[in-house]
């Protein structure tokens, strides 16, 4: 792992409210330009980490950091201030609203001109632009998510976090959606990724989690994960 | 079989005055539906809210009679409709920041925001009666008809007279601009995309940065506008009474109901159902059927379904039908 990841969620330790904890002194990083996967069982606590690092859970101990900088005690609008792009798994885009108008909701807090941004949104996600006057309720799966990322992309941020964006899509959509996916991470912008999808997710990422009963249990690079045996048992299928 | 004659009484007695009844009914149930899709919440306190700005415009309106201003042969209200609206806005804020700010900060369900609404019925309808008294007050002045039933008789030669009252004129026009004005606010502006954005999924729009304060401020001021004018103009139209608004509570919201909860092309829609459907069923069909049946079918009796008095139970069977076959409404709003 590179001596200075650009985000970095570090040992953190904490669940929901006064619950019991789900995390257990867990490591989550990402570095620049870069596609990071967490994975693992159900209940493992992906989706803990994810919104813990995004700031929306306090953690008992830990701490988040973005580009050299703490930001363990922002709320999330503020951190999405310091570049995080946050997509969550359900309900991410405005339904009733066209897709021009989830993207102009996505650039919400910009005061300058955003139609070179909106521009390469839709240089990334060709079928945006196809639909832009349509209301994104009326979008296939697939293209729904598209708009959510979109709506992200559009903050312009540093790190984009996207938990589970191929729950509930066709297999085919599913490659297509990571083909995107890389794209975004050639642009420079680094993704986070927590995925159902184990094998295809690795097949993408520079660096890959394995989340098991809240602990890191293996990291390496996507490859790596993929090769060891121990990891296949457990979580690929052989 | 007289088709002409036949079409004059019913647009006199009932195209013509649904219309203007429709367009007054529209622009309070816009007021419902925004403040249900923004606020989430059904506001009982809409036709006190409409009462409200009512009393104030004829405060001023006394008042700028007084000083002599006029400006015939439109009614001196339309000159009080702006401080009207500016108590009125004054009215809400201060009822969101004391009575709904509370119960928005706890969270509570829609219903207890619901209750909250009836009590502040209660008190506005008791401030209006303190302030103005329980009695009628008619403020209309200027010209009372634009055309009137003998003018048209003479000028067209027809044995039917179709009149139209300046103020069923007024209010078809002043709806006009003003629904097309909140539908350019809301369609083509940041801060009503905002709206809608927020009313469409609270915290994806929270997540996007969108203040809610300022998102529930805004709503209350739109809804103090429109409330005025509505009430304005029926008060106009009518007479101001303030137990009537209390009562237009019903077909308003059975006009929000059947156009769907939080839609507003579907309030106004619903709106002219509504109103319609009220005047339809309680008019007395007699001499409209002895214009277009053969002479020796021309009923005797007054041939109407219901007597005026259940205009409201029209509205009421209407919204209760639509509750138990469509809650979602005609535009698929939200299920109430």
């Amino acid at each position: 792992m590179s001596e200075n990841p650009f985000l970095i969620g570090d040992s953190l330790t904490g669940g929901y409210g006064t619950g019991a904890d789900i995390l257990h002194d867990c490591t989550v990083a990402v570095n620049k330009g870069e596609i990071a996967v967490i994975v693992g069982p159900n209940g493992a606590g992906k989706s803990t980490a994810m919104k813990a690092i995004f700031g929306m859970l306090t953690m008992r101990s830990g701490m988040v950091s973005i580009d050299g900088e703490d930001i363990t005690n922002l709320s999330p609008q503020d951190r999405v201030a310091k570049g995080m792009a946050f997509v969550p798994q359900n309900q991410n885009i405005f339904t009733s609203l066209s897709v021009e108008e989830n993207l102009e909701m996505g650039a919400f807090l910009r005061k300058d001109d955003i139609t070179e941004t909106m521009q390469q949104v839709f240089d990334l996600f060709p079928i945006l632009k196809e639909r832009r006057r349509q209301a994104a309720g009326e979008l296939s799966g697939g293209q729904r998510q598209q708009v959510a990322v979109g709506r992200a992309l559009m903050t312009q941020p540093k790190v984009l976090m996207l938990d589970e964006p191929t729950a509930g899509v066709s297999p085919i959509v599913m490659d297509e959606l990571f083909d995107r996916i890389i794209n975004v991470a050639r642009t420079g912008i680094s993704i986070l990724m927590v995925e159902q999808n184990a094998r295809q997710a690795l097949e993408i990422a520079d660096k890959g989690y394995v989340l098991v009963q809240g602990e890191n249990r293996y990291t390496d690079t996507g490859t790596k994960l993929l090769a060891d045996p121990e990891v296949r048992k457990s979580f690929l299928g052989g | 079989m007289d088709i002409l004659h036949a079409l004059i009484v019913l647009a006199n007695f009932i195209i013509v005055p649904a219309i203007a009844y429709g367009s007054q009914i529209a622009l309070g149930a816009l007021g419902i539906t925004l403040v249900a899709g923004v606020l989430r919440f059904s506001n009982f306190a809409a036709g006190e809210t409409m009462a409200f700005g009512t009393m104030i415009v004829i405060l001023v309106t006394w008042w700028f009679t007084a000083l002599g201003l006029s400006i015939y042969p439109l009614p001196t209200a339309l000159l009080a409709l702006p401080f009207g609206i500016i108590g009125c806005t004054a009215i809400v804020l201060i009822t969101d920041k004391f009575v709904y700010k509370f119960y928005r900060r706890a969270k509570s369900t829609s219903v207890v925001l619901v209750m909250a609404s009836l009590g502040v019925t209660f008190i506005m309808n008791g401030l209006i009666r303190f302030i103005i008294g329980p009695g009628d007050q008619r403020f209309a002045d200027g010209a009372r008809f634009i055309i009137k039933a003998r003018d048209f008789k003479t000028l067209t030669g027809y044995k039917e007279g179709l009149a139209i009252k300046v103020t069923q004129s007024i209010t078809l026009v002043t709806a006009i601009i003003v629904v097309a004005a909140l539908f350019w606010f809301l369609n083509k502006t940041r801060t009503g995309k905002s709206m809608r954005a927020y009313s469409d999924n609270e915290d994806l729009a929270l997540l996007s940065g969108i203040n809610p304060e300022r998102v529930v401020t805004i709503t209350w001021i739109i809804v103090a506008i429109l409330a005025t004018i509505a009430g304005t103009l029926y008060g106009l139209d009518k007479t101001f009474k303030p137990f009537t608004y209390f009562q237009l509570l019903l077909p308003m919201f059975a006009a929000v109901v059947v156009g769907g909860l939080g839609n507003p092309v579907g309030a106004i829609v619903g709106a002219f159902v509504i109103a319609f459907s009220e005047i339809s069923f309680t008019y007395a069909y007699k001499k409209v059927l002895t214009y277009l049946l053969p002479a020796d079918w021309a009923p005797t009796s007054l041939v109407q379904l219901l007597s005026t008095d259940y205009k409201f139970a029209v509205s009421f069977t209407i919204l209760v039908l639509v509750l138990v076959f469509r809650p979602t409404g005609l535009f698929k709003g939200q299920s109430t």
